[in-house]
């Protein structure tokens, strides 16, 4: 499964200790990053199903927010297990204080209850429910892209970049936007 | 502005059987790191009488970080954002013909090449903790002389409160200053009684060996209860001066950094943790130390001032 090859490719570079002199915070800081380019991924398949009409990315979609939740759990599990060995009286005085960091708590804590809830029994169950439960994810991305942005220290052109991308996933979810898309779909179909 | 006293140096044998014990030894305690102003008191052996008794923790021991990790994890944006890149890039940096500019209110301006330095100041070996701002440390035998001799060579006036340090600029070696994202060159600055303290040094060198181009080459400032990017590297001009000096980091992200930037766990910063760090090497978290440890010796130099403020 392709989407493990992140992970696979981290614990071979620790094997062969290739994550430089700091590679607690290199292995952070690549768990963060993959979580974030899938996290805009899944993102951008449902624009992507409406314009193509693939069904297949739809169960995609689950599979990329499933895989999301994944890596920012290994993300987390690092600085609080490796980093911070489960000292949960340094945890609070390095994190509480850190607006980055709450930030990438909260789009965490959000994304949590969307993978608990994947399922097609837990779909059926919650109705329209679950759909309005799944736009958390656009609170999520927010969340995710502030904490990156406030992450770095003088360059701030990649997190900038990735905000763009979202400004524009996210617009196109606007009705005006959503109609477009399915009229530009009906028409290539005819 | 007093002077520094000559008990105050580290006489030669002290260090240099300090040097021959380090050399023996993989793991040395806290108290022994190289601090002059205590040279005259006998140094606590590796596990002191006191430690077992005590119920406050002692800090864990200190060891000498690895070459590979100091000459390998930077920070030196002349070369490259990218720590583990700098030494690539910086590799072939022309550091000879190198000259040093001693100006400003001084009675003795004057420019030295690198090599009437290096001849002029003997060097010494000190061993300090450093602690970047980002949250991670090292501890690093420095090769150097104390600041305060070259200084006292110049001959301050009495009107001079501060130095002034600045690096090299030079897109063409140092492709970093080609960016706008910074107002380059590279300055920084101490009050004058910080820059007479025996622990500051002019460093030309580090593990016995010279200086490479990523750690400053062929002089850089070492102030070791300082977050590291005081340490100014590849200085090309040293300025005695009335008012305080605008630093390179106080220009660009003035409420984030400050003026003085002593080491305290207790003065947060928004993205990285002042109250713990990741000793390079290790694994898991230490506590900070204010003023990095050095508080016994620096500590007098900011009685009265209010550290949260004059960050």
């Amino acid at each position: 499964m392709g989407l493990l090859a992140p992970l696979l490719l981290l614990l071979s570079s620790a094997v062969q200790n290739q994550l430089g002199a700091n590679p607690i915070r290199e292995a952070t800081l690549r768990m963060g990053k993959v979580a974030l380019v899938l996290l805009v991924t899944t993102l951008a398949t449902s624009p992507a199903y409406q314009l193509l009409g693939l069904k297949a990315l739809l169960w995609f979609r689950r599979a990329l927010g499933l895989a999301t939740c994944f890596y920012a759990a290994a993300h987390l599990a690092i600085i609080v297990g490796l980093d911070y060995q489960f000292d949960l009286a340094l945890l609070r005085l390095d994190v509480l204080d850190k607006r980055y960091a709450l930030l990438g708590l909260g789009a965490f804590l959000l994304l949590l209850p969307l993978a608990l809830t994947s399922t097609g029994s837990w779909r059926q169950r919650l109705g329209p429910r679950w759909t309005m439960l799944h736009r958390l994810v656009y609170l999520a991305v927010l969340l995710d892209v502030g904490h990156y942005l406030w992450l770095v220290k003088g360059d701030v052109g990649q997190p900038l970049r990735y905000a763009a991308v979202v400004v524009f996933l996210l617009i196109l979810r606007l009705p005006f936007f959503r109609r477009a898309l399915g009229r530009w779909r009906s028409r290539q179909a005819n | 502005m007093e002077g520094i006293k000559s008990s105050e140096i580290t006489p030669e044998h002290v260090y240099l059987s300090r040097r021959r014990f380090l050399a023996g030894a993989s793991t040395l305690a806290a108290g022994l790191l190289l601090d002059a102003c205590t040279a005259a008191a006998p140094a606590p052996a590796g596990g002191s009488p006191a430690a077992g008794t005590s119920d406050t923790v002692q800090p864990p021991a200190d060891v000498l970080t690895t070459y590979e990790a100091a000459t390998g994890y930077n920070n030196f944006y002349e070369f490259s954002l990218d720590k583990e890149n700098v030494g690539t890039v910086a590799q072939g940096f022309k550091t000879s013909p190198w000259t040093v500019q001693v100006d400003g209110l001084a009675d003795k301006s004057r420019t030295y090449g690198i090599d009437d330095l290096a001849k002029a100041f003997p060097s010494v070996e000190r061993i300090y903790r450093f602690r970047c701002v980002e949250g991670w440390s090292m501890v690093i035998p420095w090769l150097g002389f104390p600041l305060a001799s070259l200084l006292k060579e110049a001959e301050p006036q009495a009107k001079a409160k501060y130095v002034r340090f600045e690096t090299l600029f030079d897109p063409q070696q140092m492709p970093g200053q080609n960016s706008d994202m910074f107002a380059w060159p590279y300055v920084e600055g101490l009050r004058l009684d910080e820059a007479m303290h025996d622990l500051t040094i002019l460093s030309t060198g580090l593990y016995g060996k010279p200086a490479l181009p990523q750690n400053g080459a062929p002089l850089r400032l070492v102030v070791p209860w300082k977050y590291g990017f005081k340490s100014i590297k590849s200085v090309v001009k040293i300025t005695l001066t009335e008012e305080t000096p605008i630093s390179f980091w106080m220009a660009s992200a003035p409420d984030e950094y400050g003026f003085y930037a002593n080491v305290n766990p207790d003065v947060p910063h928004p993205r990285w943790s002042q109250a713990t760090e990741r000793r390079i090497g290790e694994s898991g978290r230490r506590r900070t130390l204010l003023f990095n440890g050095y508080a016994e010796q620096v500590a007098p130099l900011y009685a009265g001032l209010d550290l949260a403020k004059n960050f």
